[in-house]
């Protein structure tokens, strides 16, 4: 009997380790035969731990598991939830980047092959570094970061400058709330990743790759550093890469608790051992970056969509999607919901059917007052917004954005005007201080949020006032963008707003 | 400890690191490791290492929140304080606990058991309040289970 348990950090963080435990046990004590396979996760969080059972090639699931479930389990006497792939949220979905995801264990190379891995790299060796950008460049992928920077132009200008090394960076600072897409993968399908860099280094000409992956992720980082390895142990990474006589090694380097290292210049600088401090662009890092040399930077996620790209062809990836959004998203769906998890799906959703239907609007039961798209960046949207679709340019007509996609759910319990002060309370925290308008900007702001609070209604103007120059005076996203959440839960919310001095005192 | 043993302990990490491509934030991690602080008297042997000011060290140091200068707590309790978690009662929690404690952000309890620091976001928001003991994850956590942890 083959048994699968996520290993993913959700999963354990809801008790996967005990029921696997519990599992081996009261294997034993049965004399059963079992073997349990740890994986990622499916992306169905409120499912966690969901534990699958293989019968007859299919994989049917139970969950949530307690310790207390397995005998039952064991015994054939658990209620389950049928075949896992035809849960209605997993069915729904379009898995291209999250294919393998919870399906494989993670750090078993020859799964990974199986299930359509290295395929994609093999197709890239025979390819010339120009062939490999216009694939990408083809297939319209766009950075998931948060930008949407077309992946294939960027890799263009590190192809085209010359240098004697270049690197390939991948971002995996992923401090937005909200987000886990880039936990998932790393946790549930490092090769994807690794595959993707590699691809990356064959395109543009780099040797030499690095993982900047943020501390607060410590399972993310095992899985990766053992994954790294058995790549480099078998031959996918090293002075040899499969064979083709071409080299790329990469490191995992471990962040320090700086969420302002999210940012690609400010990262670079981390990287390098200074203070995570922004830098003022150009030059771009596809230029001067790691070190002064060329340098990709690109979210997790775009650099595991690579593999799939090339597996299936540039033009099945760019038949997913709407407008200039080509491809699938992983969204994810968090904060107060029924059903939290990942969701992979074409872009193009509407935001409403994501956390009505998909999602079976809030986990407390009252209505949906307000969606934060994108990180802590990212505009508070209203109920009246839920006709949107989820691309980068439809979330930009309605003054969002959709960032790294992360959806986070508040029900009508909120305090817009808290949460208004949260962003720039969490500004100030982790501005890197380069910039006056995001260092001082963000001080004042929170000041400012406070006279509101008290009934000051004049401090209104000046708040626009400061998000105006912060919006246009940072050097950076952080001090950017914060009057995302400000101006739009003060434009959205004005009751939350509208406090009088009597009720404040 | 002994100036000689941290001599010692921070040669045997600097030979580790040799040959990085930008190896502070690898040697602070280890010292971090090895001390569970960053003892003043390490910063001059970085700083000798890189052949770099003190001054730069210390700036590095104190940029990151994972860096200290003071020891800490037996455990290291983290809790969310994120918007996804904020969603689903994180405040309330974050301040449950810290009541229960008598203690603010960043404090230790004098019994030196446990240090309480914010977080921003830990990549469990479908499965929020969030918290991490040490390198353990706990989803949809409560008093009860942030006090099983630190048993």
């Amino acid at each position: 009997m083959k048994v699968y348990v996520p290993r993913d950090s959700a999963a354990k963080a809801l008790g996967a380790d005990a029921v696997a435990s519990a599992i081996a046990y009261g294997a034993e004590a049965r004399g059963i035969d079992v073997t349990v396979i740890r994986t990622g996760s499916r992306g169905m969080v409120w499912l966690e731990p969901l534990v699958e059972v293989e019968r007859d090639g299919v994989r049917h699931g139970y969950g949530p598991m307690t310790p207390a479930d397995v005998p039952a389990l064991l015994d054939g006497t658990l209620d389950g939830l049928g075949p896992v792939e035809e849960i209605p949220f997993f069915a729904r979905q379009t898995r291209l980047t999250f294919a393998r995801c919870g399906v494989i264990d993670p750090l078993d190379l020859d799964a990974y092959a199986a299930h359509g891995g290295l395929v994609g790299l093999r197709r890239a060796i025979a390819m010339t570094g120009q062939q490999i950008v216009d694939e990408v460049k083809d297939s319209g992928l766009r950075g998931r970061g948060g930008a949407g920077f077309p992946t294939g132009i960027k890799w263009q200008t590190v192809h085209d400058a010359p240098a004697d090394q270049k690197y390939i960076v991948c971002n995996a600072d992923e401090g937005d709330s909200g987000t886990f897409a880039d936990r998932m993968i790393m946790e549930g399908d490092p090769f994807t990743l690794i595959e993707g860099m590699a691809i990356a280094g064959l395109a543009v000409g780099a040797t030499r790759g690095y993982v900047y992956l943020r501390s607060e992720y410590p399972d993310a980082i095992t899985v990766m550093q053992e994954a790294l390895r058995i790549g480099r142990a078998r031959g996918l990474l090293g002075a040899d890469v499969l064979g083709s006589g071409r080299a790329f090694d990469m490191e995992i380097r471990v962040g320090a608790g700086a969420y302002v290292c999210g940012e690609e210049t400010s990262l670079l600088n981390s990287m390098e051992g200074k203070r995570g401090v922004v830098r003022a662009k150009p030059p771009l890092p596809a230029i001067e970056g790691f070190l002064g040399r060329p340098t990709v930077v690109n979210n997790v996620i775009s650099l595991a969509t690579v593999p799939v790209i090339f597996e299936r062809g540039a033009q099945h990836y760019a038949d997913f999607g709407l407008g200039r959004s080509r491809g699938t998203m992983p969204v994810q769906i968090a904060g107060n919901v029924k059903r939290g998890g990942l969701f992979e799906t074409a872009f193009g959703l509407p935001l409403g059917e994501l956390v009505e239907d998909v999602a079976g609007g809030t986990a407390s039961g009252r209505p949906v007052k307000a969606v934060q798209v994108g990180g802590p960046l990212g505009a508070y949207m209203p109920p009246e917004t839920f006709e949107t679709p989820f691309a980068y340019e439809e979330f930009d007509g309605q003054g969002g954005l959709i960032g790294h996609a992360g959806v986070v759910v508040f029900d009508d319990t909120a305090d817009m005007l808290q949460m208004a002060r949260f962003a720039m309370e969490f500004c100030a925290v982790e501005s890197c201080g380069k910039c006056t308008p995001c260092r001082i900007g963000a001080v004042r702001g929170v000041e400012t949020i406070d006279r509101i609070a008290e009934g000051d209604a004049a401090a209104k103007d000046l708040l626009v006032d400061l998000c105006d120059t912060m919006t246009d005076g940072s050097l950076c996203a952080l001090g950017g963008l914060t009057p995302y959440p400000v101006l739009s839960a003060m434009r959205n919310y004005p009751e939350d707003f509208a406090r009088s001095k009597e009720a404040a005192e | 400890m002994s100036d000689a043993a941290l001599t010692e302990t921070m040669a045997e990490i600097f030979a580790r690191h040799r040959g990085r491509e930008g190896p502070m934030l690898p040697i602070l991690h280890s010292v971090m490791e090895a001390f569970g602080h960053i003892p003043e008297a390490a910063v001059p042997l970085i700083a000798d290492d890189l052949n770099i000011g003190r001054a730069e060290v210390h700036g590095v140091i104190s940029f990151y929140h994972d860096f200290r200068k003071e020891p800490v707590g037996r455990h290291v309790l983290k809790i969310c304080r994120a918007e996804a978690c904020q969603a689903v009662g994180g405040a309330a929690l974050s301040q449950a606990v810290l009541d229960k404690l008598g203690l603010d952000w960043g404090g230790t309890t004098p019994d030196g058991r446990v240090t309480v620091e914010p977080v921003y976001c830990l990549g469990l928001c479908a499965c929020g309040p969030a918290a991490m003991v040490d390198d353990r994850v706990i989803g949809r956590a409560d008093e009860t289970t942030i006090e099983e942890a630190l048993a």
